[in-house]
């Protein structure tokens, strides 16, 4: 099996970037969006469940 | 060979791995123009239907609209990329243009469509979660990869996945369809095939070239021409439902009816004139009022509803 690799132009390493963070905010994003759902579906109850 | 054939194997080389798309191409996927129109009618559902959400619940409502309008956006692409890099109008879109592969197109849009569906379920209900659904499923399998190419009433009956938006909104609050959240789908409904007959009338040499049978190429011109006034006569009343259903105010039939009239008179003016630049200038001037149309009206039923007067 070769063991060539892709070389990336510096465009190509640029728009992985821009990719990786919008990713990583986008993660983020989604992260923060349901600790919130969940705050707000379940209220003042969160600590107060049947377990 | 034909241009179709030509672009037929359009980026679809297995070796092809990808990865040239940068983060501005996948938001163009999204089609943000159609998405900013999703997210407005929904909004007005939303807002006008009687119940209370948390204003979180109801941001992340329509976000979930938004991503899921999006998403059937970026289906569409991965479908069309061969008719999109004929017409002049999609040919620069990221899949033509050669800077996203149909592959990345197809689960970008996937993802985007189960995520969205999933999430509206948790933080809405589930009706308005298998609305959603639906808009994706109608738009992308019954507009896109079946009606699109083979009638030339695509855009008629495909027009119900775009006029379905403030339908999902209303449900995503109140858990149900209504008498009232039909009318508001049933204006975007009426609304869209005068809207994108005006632009066919422009662009017909476009879709001739890519085979599709929109209603100019199939039946003419002519036909055309009448349809648009026979549907921008419907818009009319339709326009004006909410006011006589009862959940908008005069002040608001009174606008609905002036500008369904001015509507009218554009439609006319494109049934008048046939010919040369003069008839693709009418049929522009039509596309562009019937977004102004589509704006003000749920527009003022937005303000409405927002300063208490019905």
């Amino acid at each position: 099996m070769s063991k060539q690799k892709a070389v990336l132009s510096e465009e190509q390493i640029k728009t992985r970037r821009g990719r990786s963070v919008a990713l990583a905010v986008t993660l983020g994003v989604l992260v923060a969006m349901f600790y919130v759902i969940t705050i707000v579906k379940l209220g003042p109850g969160i600590m107060d469940r049947p377990l | 060979m034909t241009m179709l054939e030509q672009t037929q194997g359009l980026h679809e080389d297995a070796t092809d791995l990808g990865g040239r798309g940068s983060v501005s191409d996948y938001i163009a996927l999204l089609k943000p123009r159609v998405m900013s129109l999703v997210v407005f009618t929904a909004a007005v559902g939303l807002v006008m239907a009687p119940g209370n959400q948390h204003p979180i619940l109801s941001f992340i409502s329509i976000l979930c609209i938004a991503i899921g309008g999006g998403a059937s956006g970026a289906l569409n692409m991965w479908w069309d990329a061969d008719i999109d890099a004929v017409m002049s109008r999609t040919k620069k879109r990221p899949i033509p243009a050669g800077k996203i592969t149909r592959q990345e197109a197809f689960a970008f849009g996937m993802v985007l469509s189960f995520g969205s569906v999933l999430t509206l379920g948790l933080v809405a209900n589930w009706v308005a979660a298998g609305l959603l659904a639906f808009t994706i499923f109608f738009y992308v399998v019954i507009y896109t990869m079946w009606l699109k190419r083979s009638t030339p009433q695509n855009i008629v009956i495909g027009g119900a996945a775009g006029a379905l938006p403030p339908m999902v909104g209303w449900a995503a609050v109140t858990g149900d369809v209504t008498l009232v959240s039909i009318a508001l789908f049933m204006i975007t409904f009426t609304w869209t095939p005068p809207h994108f007959w005006a632009l066919a009338l422009v662009k017909n040499g476009d879709y001739q070239a890519a085979g599709v049978p929109m209603l100019p190429v199939v039946a003419g011109e002519t036909a055309t021409r009448h349809q648009i006034v026979l549907y921008s006569l419907l818009l009319l009343p339709v326009g004006m439902a909410p006011y006589f259903l009862g959940f908008a105010s005069v002040f608001y039939g009174v606008g609905s009816a002036v500008l369904g009239l001015v509507f009218l008179g554009y439609a006319i003016r494109v049934w008048r004139v046939r010919e040369g630049d003069a008839a693709k200038k009418t049929a522009m001037s039509l596309f562009k009022f019937s977004l102004f149309y589509l704006m003000l009206i749920f527009a003022g039923l937005l303000a409405e509803n927002m300063i208490g007067l019905v």
